[in-house]
């Protein structure tokens, strides 16, 4: 993984020290509170419901043992014991108060960790494939690439008081585990024709209240224009976006308003001026930080291991693990392997100090050293032996992190909702706790296989529903808490913007509706055919009758 | 007008004339004028005793002043806003692209906490807003030592160093 240097180590202290100064100014009246927010917000930090709350970055998701252990210990020592694992692959804390986030931040800046840019409108954090460099259908390791971008986005002075927040995601594989064509930027590590590797570029995609698929403008970028390209599409972002209207201001907003072939001209023009400039990335610099993500040592006899394939056979428990959570891995005799953040009784996501440090301890033990953290709010050890598995997951259970749960319907994704979030309309948390008691039978899920439900307490869309298989909205009416269902969303190489089945639902109603839309899947699916491509080849129409029995244009019309 | 330039807190001769109508009467000194008025009324302005310098804003193309770049000692961009971020890029390409060396000037709604990247961006001199200490604004430059991207100051990315 990255490993600071002196200018890298710099930059983050001197960060913590001006952000010390500008809470000193704040406390004291000298910045004022429309002044301070938006240099507390650059530095992840809000006024929630409750209490201000914290969001650290984890550049694309890449976590070392010893930060891990520092982000439990800021859990413990800061907070109430615990910490929220998000959908940009970053962690929140709740409950952390304003005087004390100058020290968080040095404790964090300790292990080469910070807050910057983790919210604001400005350019922020990297995400990627938690599989990146291990995984078996990889073009090329995007970390590298995520790291360049990182470095050239912070504290961009061009670029930090954009019209609205700014997202990159970059993969390098063939299959899409980041989400990447709902971010304003998504690249594609691509191989062109004469076998050169490159960037497939999409702008303009995004959640939130007009969601949108990002447009392809660039079909294959050569890797030394990286920066020259995404600098030119900042900058007519920054000049060109809405100001007028914060609903409006997202770039997706102005690629559509003017199309993606006039956007993709309009950066071309500006990117032939700056092209060739000190922008060009050397090579060099690449090769130079390929190195911080070469493959740790693998043990070459790790496939000769034979208890493995045993403890298969004879523990069913071990053998339902393996099947949800237990991913293949490019060396032979390796296995990556996802922690479940989705234990039933316990908000998607959340992690306590104790399983923190627990976790950072098997991670030194079993996985190289290094965690990743998700965008679907769960954690991955990418390097565990075979012969390991079942000791690590023996290990997990003790502390509830062996759930047998990755892509079933009880791996949500849930943004924190009416319980902390200040924006939300409604509930997310109880929710998923419905949606826990109901569906607690696991064979029941394994049944339903590969499903995602995805959860936001407000249309900002936090928790991605509109790329759920299955997407719910927390509506607010006349006080009271609904649900509006969209099908067929995705968020992977197929994205898709889920359909609206119809009215929204009463709060007590959700997971039981949810029940009846699977009872239409069950029924009409076809051997091996996930929800989603049930759904596709169906349609909305069974599901609907199924949930309203015809009455739509009546309740519609209510 | 006090102001911080190049480093320095200094008293200068200039006077921005924010709102001005074609049938006003403009008075001598060296002024800071709207671009537009400046573009509209060249020829009524050529007998005008004193300098003048013009003021644009996010909504101005920058590009339109391309050619003018000769004519003027100082340009000034204003904030409305201190969010309003457009006139960083403004800055970037009047010193990156249309090569001006003049006194660049950040006007309107400028605070301490934006100075460190407006100076990267390419302005040089900062009319702070009024109720805020200038002296204390001073400290800005010294926020950061290290530059990881390269901007209108020609810092080199941090990685060309390494």
């Amino acid at each position: 993984m990255y490993i600071y240097d002196e200018y890298d180590r710099t930059i983050v202290n001197e960060r913590v020290e001006q952000f010390r100064d500008q809470t000193r100014r704040f406390l004291t009246g000298e910045l004022s509170e429309d002044e301070f927010r938006p240099l507390r917000l650059m530095n992840g930090l809000y006024i929630q419901r409750y209490a201000p709350m914290l969001r650290v970055s984890i550049p694309y998701g890449l976590l070392s043992s010893d930060q891990l252990r520092m982000l439990g210990h800021i859990a413990r020592k800061y907070d109430k014991g615990y910490g929220h694992f998000s959908t940009r692959q970053n962690i929140q804390y709740n409950w952390p108060r304003l005087e004390t986030v100058p020290d968080i931040l040095a404790d964090l800046a300790s292990v080469e960790m910070h807050a910057i840019q983790t919210s604001g409108n400005c350019i922020r954090n990297i995400t990627s494939d938690h599989f990146a460099g291990v995984a078996e259908d990889e073009i090329e390791d995007p970390r590298s690439y995520c790291e360049i971008i990182r470095q050239w986005s912070t504290f961009h002075p061009e670029f930090s008081y954009l019209p609205r927040k700014f997202k990159i995601a970059v993969s390098g594989a063939v299959k899409d585990r980041a989400a990447v064509q709902v971010h304003d930027i998504g690249i594609y590590v691509v191989k062109n024709d004469q076998g050169e590797v490159g960037f497939r570029i999409l702008v303009g995609g995004g959640l939130g209240r007009l969601p949108y698929i990002g447009a392809f403008i660039k079909e294959f970028l050569e890797k030394k224009y990286l920066l020259s390209y995404l600098e030119a599409i900042l900058r007519v972002y920054n000049l060109f976006g809405r100001r007028d209207n914060i609903h409006k201001a997202r770039i997706k907003i102005l690629v559509k308003a003017i199309g993606p072939e006039k956007f993709a001209e309009m950066v071309e023009q500006e990117w032939l001026q700056i092209r060739d400039s000190v922008l060009l990335l050397d090579q060099k610099e690449i090769d130079r930080v390929k190195k911080y993500f070469l493959d740790p040592p693998y043990d070459s006899k790790a496939a000769a291991d034979t208890s493995f394939g045993q403890k298969l056979s004879t523990d069913t428990g071990f053998a339902n693990w393996v099947k949800r959570n237990v991913k293949p891995h490019k060396v032979a005799g390796y296995r990556g392997v996802y922690i479940s953040l989705k234990m039933p009784g316990i908000p998607p996501g959340d992690v306590t100090d104790t399983q923190m440090e627990f976790i950072a301890d098997l991670a030194d033990k079993y996985s190289a050293s290094e965690i990743r953290a998700t965008h679907d709010q769960n954690l991955v050890f990418a390097h565990v032996k075979q012969g390991d598995l079942y000791a690590l997951w023996t290990a997990l259970k003790t502390q509830n992190l062996a759930t047998p749960n990755i892509g079933l319907l009880t791996d949500m994704i849930c943004c924190p909702g009416l319980d902390f979030c200040s924006l939300a309309n409604a509930g997310s948390i109880p929710i998923a706790n419905q949606i826990n008691s109901k569906f607690n039978d696991m064979d029941y899920l394994h049944d339903i296989g590969d499903i995602q439900i995805k959860m936001s307490g407000c249309m900002n869309a936090c928790g991605h529903h509109h790329v759920g298989h299955i997407g719910i909205l927390g509506v607010d009416k006349k006080g009271e808490e609904f649900y509006q269902l969209t099908l067929g969303g995705s968020p992977a190489e197929d994205a898709a913007l889920g359909d609206r089945l119809g009215p929204a639902i009463a709060q007590k109603e959700v997971a039981d509706t949810i029940g009846k839309l699977l009872d239409v899947y069950v029924e009409k699916r076809h051997e091996d055919e996930r929800f989603l491509d049930t759904y596709r080849r169906i349609g909305i129409e069974p599901f609907k009758q199924r949930i309203y029995n015809g009455s739509v244009a009546q309740a519609e019309g209510e | 007008m006090r102001v911080i330039k190049d480093n320095q807190i200094l008293e200068d001769s200039w006077t921005r004339v924010d709102t001005v109508t074609a049938d006003q009467p403009i008075p001598d000194g060296d002024l800071i004028l709207p671009f537009k008025y400046w573009q509209q009324n060249q020829d009524k302005l050529a007998n005008h005793r004193g300098k003048l310098a013009v003021c644009l804003n996010g909504e101005d193309k920058i590009e339109d002043i391309a050619t003018h770049i000769g004519k003027f000692n100082l340009i000034a961009l204003d904030f409305p806003a201190f969010k309003d971020g457009r006139c960083y890029s403004h800055a970037r390409l009047l010193r990156d692209r249309y090569g001006f060396k003049g006194d660049l000037r950040a006007v309107g709604d400028v605070l301490r906490d934006q100075l460190f990247y407006m100076k990267r961006c390419g302005f040089n001199s900062f009319f702070i807003r009024k109720d805020k200490d200038i002296e204390d604004a001073l400290k800005a430059f010294n926020d950061f030592t290290v530059k990881y991207q390269t901007a209108a100051d020609g810092a080199l990315p941090v990685y060309r160093l390494r």
